[in-house]
């Protein structure tokens, strides 16, 4: 931690403390009982439990066993690897024999080193009769009694869908378990905006980027996606005939269903966490963008901001009762944050061009899209920054990588999905809180705009 | 590996009687003497056979028994493809020349003119459309980056265009744009902005506000897609349509 390599280096470290340090509070303002163990999982080094999850077993000589296994034993990895509280042994440290059950289970060989592992998952994968069986466990094998942590029977018909399926909800189960009780997110959905059938539609896809789906049909220009909190609904500014119009998209019936019109453009669409409400950015009262305030059916909207250029609106998840949006009032873009009626006005930001506030889903931290050194001749990239909303204090997310916008939360709080050009092209990116973990999502066509379910 | 052995062991053998056989054969008959060299042959084609200005065409050529190639007094290989361009009609000639004597070859290329355009007959005007007449007379203004602020020549355009909006009574579309630079929501309002600042200025010229619609594209629909200030700027606008 403290190891100093270079002034680059410690500079790097630097940010990172802090990043961990909001990390810590985030989480640790969820529930003070669980504080304790809160802080030791987000600390770095030893401290994080030490997982090792060999290859689930083929439990029998069923054809499809095998090429399951490989699609489960993958998703599973990457799951554990990506939920970045673990430490995760290398698998040349495992043991030659791997146990596919308890009856198999030599603890001791796992705790002690080389795998020197705290927790081990094991398993097996079967196929019977067109369906596919799983039986995974997770064990305490330092402990002197190794005892049995999780214990869990999946059956599904047997498709490489289900078996990422299976592998995601084993995996949340065990985060759930040793992440001090917040939920894995291997079950979570990402909302983007692709070009790939030649115009700008709503996607979806798993948060690994697996499962990629075209859902709306608007055959204009489809922006903005933001899902309802229970998942049902898809919120989105669609660009009619003559107008942007929030639209409403529904995942049960799988079309665009009846949201009321109003005047002017409409874009930006924000839920309310509890689902009550929607916030966006309207042009009907004044021809310029304004942020407005409506029930979740549309009706009985209510203007809250007055301000020339007023956009992206985001409710702070954890109470409802404020909303950050950014505003082109003073020139430049910058992150301005209110109450939500609308009264007690702050400015959050005061230089540079800040767009895009993601409000983490504990209320303490801001994501937003930055370029700090804004001027003639800077050629700074945009990059996501974190803000601590109660001191103020900024750390900077991406480094050096293009134009970096869009970020979301992850429902744990822990990831952050975004938008870069980095690659060349616009395309989907998630990165671990602390800014590890850094992973490109989207490859075919330009993808923008991601958007975290809230579960 | 026992078979192995005996197949190698009998391949030996027959071998060794040929071997014995060839060595028992009597020479009886003289080397016979060198046979004449034979004539050197040569082909040339062209390929398209006929051109036009300006067009290109493949000469391909071989020839056999031939110690000195010449394309039009040019040594060139036994055998090759040449491309040429010739201006006017032209009549290559490959000269293969060998120990048993020289043979020709010639192949043509024939150049055309290429067609001259017919021309167009001058178009008579048609009558003015309120299309054309509003295209000649509202046309799009630019701006600065991130700015929404008419520039002066702007403004002096749209005060002439407000004239010409309000006698014809038009109702007109006014649609703001956005270079890619800006963020996808912020450039929607930032459009918004451009497309408000010409309709205030129509409005102050004496243009109704229910003859002005406005949209923003933000940067959406680029008329422009290089990433340079040129193409920048092009997009930093807001167009006007005449709605019907």
């Amino acid at each position: 931690m403290h190891k100093k390599t270079g002034a680059g280096t410690t500079l790097g470290l630097g940010t990172l403390r802090f990043v961990l340090f909001s990390g810590m509070m985030l989480c640790g303002f969820l529930s003070t009982a669980a504080q304790d163990r809160i802080k030791i999982e987000l600390n770095m080094g030893q401290e994080r439990p030490r997982i090792a999850a060999p290859d689930f077993k083929t439990a029998n000589a069923d054809p499809q066993s095998g090429p399951l296994a490989t699609v489960f034993n993958q998703t599973l990895w990457n799951d554990l690897d990506n939920a970045g509280i673990f430490d995760m042994v290398a698998k040349s440290f495992y043991p030659s024999q791997t146990p596919s059950q308890p009856s198999e289970l030599n603890a001791k060989v796992w705790g002690d080193p080389p795998p020197n592992a705290g927790v081990l998952t094991f398993g097996n994968v079967g196929v019977n009769s067109g369906k596919v069986d799983v039986q995974g466990w997770l064990y305490d094998v330092k402990n002197q009694g190794a005892p049995q942590i999780l214990g869990k029977q999946y059956r599904e018909d047997a498709t490489p869908d289900n078996a990422r399926l299976i592998a995601h909800r084993f995996a949340d189960e065990i985060i759930a378990r040793l992440g001090s009780g917040i939920p894995g997110i291997a079950e979570s959905q990402i909302y983007f905006v692709s070009t790939r059938t030649g115009n700008k539609e709503i996607w979806s896809m798993d948060y690994d980027g697996a499962n990629q789906k075209q859902l709306t049909k608007l055959g204009s220009i489809a922006l903005s996606p933001r899902i309802s909190p229970d998942g049902s609904r898809l919120a989105y500014s669609g660009l009619t005939k003559d107008s942007w119009q929030i639209m409403m998209y529904s995942l049960d019936l799988g079309r665009t269903v009846a949201f009321p019109h109003n005047g002017g453009d409409n874009f930006s669409p924000a839920w309310s966490s509890d689902g009550t409400k929607i916030a966006f950015s309207s042009s009907m009262h004044s021809g310029l963008s304004e942020i407005f305030i409506a029930d979740a059916s549309g009706s009985g909207a209510r203007r809250l901001s007055t301000g020339k250029g007023d956009v992206s609106p985001v409710f702070n998840p954890k109470t409802n009762g404020q909303i950050a949006w950014v505003s082109g009032r003073t020139g430049l873009p910058q992150i301005y944050v209110m109450d939500a009626d609308g009264s007690n006005v702050q400015k959050m930001t005061d230089q540079g061009y800040a767009v895009s506030p993601a409000w983490s889903p504990n209320g303490l931290l801001l994501a937003f899209a930055w370029v700090r050194n804004y001027g003639p001749g800077v050629l700074g990239g945009q990059d996501i920054y974190l803000m601590d909303i109660a001191s103020r204090q900024i750390v900077q997310l991406t480094h050096d990588g293009g134009r970096n916008d869009f970020p979301s939360w992850s429902p744990d709080g822990r990831h952050i999905v975004f938008q870069s050009n980095r690659s060349g092209t616009e395309q989907i990116w998630s990165v671990l809180a602390d800014g590890t973990h850094l992973q490109q999502l989207t490859r075919q066509g330009r993808n923008s705009q991601p958007n975290w379910s809230f579960k | 590996m026992n078979n192995s052995k005996s197949i190698r062991i009998v391949v030996l053998g027959v071998l060794v009687l040929l071997a014995v056989a060839s060595g028992c054969k009597k020479k009886e008959t003289a080397p016979p003497p060198p046979p004449p060299p034979k004539a050197p042959t040569a082909t040339l084609s062209a390929n398209p056979s006929s051109i036009q200005r300006g067009q290109s065409a493949t000469l391909t050529w071989s020839t056999e028994n031939a110690t000195d190639v010449a394309l039009d007094g040019n040594k060139v290989d036994p055998s090759g493809t040449q491309t040429v361009s010739p201006t006017q009609t032209t009549t290559y000639h490959l000269t293969a020349k060998g120990a048993g004597g020289t043979q020709d070859a010639t192949a043509q290329v024939a150049v055309t003119a290429p067609p001259t355009p017919t021309p167009t007959p001058a178009p008579t005007p048609p009558p003015v459309t309120d299309d054309q007449l509003f295209a000649q007379m509202v046309k799009d203004i630019y701006f600065d980056y991130d700015k929404a602020d008419l520039r002066p020549d702007s403004q002096q355009a749209l005060a002439q265009a407000a004239q010409i909006i309000k006698q014809k009574g038009w109702r007109v579309q006014i649609e703001g744009n956005c270079d890619e630079r800006g963020s996808t929501e912020y450039n929607l309002a930032l459009g918004e902005r451009r497309a408000d600042a010409a309709k205030q200025a129509l409005i102050q010229g004496g243009v109704g506000a229910d003859a002005l619609k406005t949209i923003s594209y933000g940067k959406e629909k680029p008329v422009c897609n290089e990433a340079n200030e040129d193409c920048w700027q092009k997009n930093r606008h807001d167009h006007f349509s005449l709605l019907h």
